[in-house]
């Protein structure tokens, strides 16, 4: 039998009731980490040297709900930025995460094996994704520093 | 009955009746695929519907929303946490898959259920707070029994074209043209990992147990 498929076209989505966030932010804009760098995707990148320690934003986080497992890459894999290199998922959904920055994999947090909850209750420390060995640190000038990333999020969640 | 976990019970099950099993690629728990599943699936770019993050509650609400215009008011339907459910009985579970650019949504419907394959699914680690105590039987209920096949098919269309427009597309599989290095995230679990899994599993409940044919 062949399959059917129907497409839909752009839609009229006024005519649609479109929920409301439904979980407000835990982090005030006051405490979006300055020393980060951020992705438009909801990544963040802590410069170290050559290397960039890597994870998703308590923005992300929040909106992702509670995260069951986390695809992590092997060592020593390729990243690109604004490339996938893993998935978070959270109860009913898989979420791609995407690297701030090109470079190879030189480690990855394995304690998210055994507390992928990690990553909603420490964003930005213990949840840690992984770690980058950067191959351009130019690339860091085309992230978002906090007041822009916080902006970016306001702009986000106000125009839905 | 020695006791056993239930992933270890599960996996003895599987490997006697020798059942497929698919690990796919988005999220949520085990389903049963067959003629008794009907399977509604959207696959839209980020920005295809105004006003909608790609995020899973938004997908899930607006989503909930399509189907409200299919069901009579009196079945009762509403998502409850993840679910589709008559009152606080189950017909639907949902499952996403999100990407940089797009989303994936789908639904299994439970049209239909044969008792024996509800052992099948094993008690989720995270149950819905709605389920209660509840088994299996006295959580789910049948689609079937609220609505003809043809017209849930025939309501989600029209629910669909009151908001989109739309155009059939028939696809014959050879005709689809798929980027040469596209590599399939879901895959089927061969029986060989299956009985890997279960000599660690073992392995870890060192009391005896037997393999029922």
């Amino acid at each position: 039998m062949a399959s059917r498929l129907l497409w839909a076209s752009r839609a009229a989505a006024s005519r649609l009731r479109i929920s409301p966030l439904l979980h407000p932010r835990l982090f005030s804009s006051s405490e979006i980490p300055k020393e980060l760098k951020y992705a438009d995707s909801h990544e963040w990148a802590k410069a170290e040297g050559k290397s960039a320690i890597i994870g998703i934003t308590d923005h992300a986080q929040d909106h992702l709900g509670d995260v069951v497992y986390v695809e992590l890459p092997e060592v020593g894999a390729a990243v690109t930025q604004g490339g996938s290199f893993g998935a978070v998922e959270s109860v009913k959904a898989t979420s791609d995460i995407n690297s701030p920055v090109s470079g190879k994999v030189v480690e990855i947090n394995e304690e998210l094996n055994s507390s992928p909850g990690l990553v909603n209750s420490s964003p930005y420390d213990k949840g840690w994704i992984i770690k980058v060995e950067i191959s351009d640190e130019g690339e860091l000038n085309n992230l978002m520093g906090p007041n822009d990333y916080s902006e970016f999020c306001d702009k986000e969640d106000g125009a839905h | 009955m020695e006791r056993m976990s239930q992933a270890l019970s599960w996996v003895l099950l599987v490997l006697r009746d020798q059942g497929p099993v698919i690990r796919r690629f988005s999220g949520g728990g085990t389903v049963i695929v067959d003629k008794d599943t009907v399977f509604v699936t959207f696959i839209c770019n980020k920005d295809a519907i105004p006003g909608l993050q790609p995020y899973p509650r938004p997908i899930m609400s607006w989503n909930s929303q399509i189907y409200e215009h299919v069901f009579d008011k009196a079945c009762n339907f509403q998502l409850r946490e993840n679910d589709y459910v008559f009152g606080n009985h189950k017909f639907g579970g949902n499952a996403q898959s999100i990407t940089k650019r797009r989303w994936i949504h789908h639904t299994s419907f439970l049209w239909d259920y044969k008792i024996e394959n509800m052992a099948y699914l094993k008690l989720p680690t995270r149950a819905p707070e709605y389920r209660l105590a509840r088994s299996h039987t006295e959580f789910i209920c049948r689609l079937k029994d609220y609505l003809a096949r043809s017209e849930f098919i025939d309501k989600t269309i029209s629910a669909l074209g009151s908001h989109f427009s739309m155009e059939h597309v028939e696809l014959e599989p050879s005709q689809q043209s798929l980027a040469a290095d596209f590599v399939p995230s879901s895959r089927e679990i061969t029986m060989q990992e299956m009985e890997e899994a279960l000599a660690e599993l073992t392995s870890e409940e060192p009391a005896a147990y037997s393999l029922s044919k």
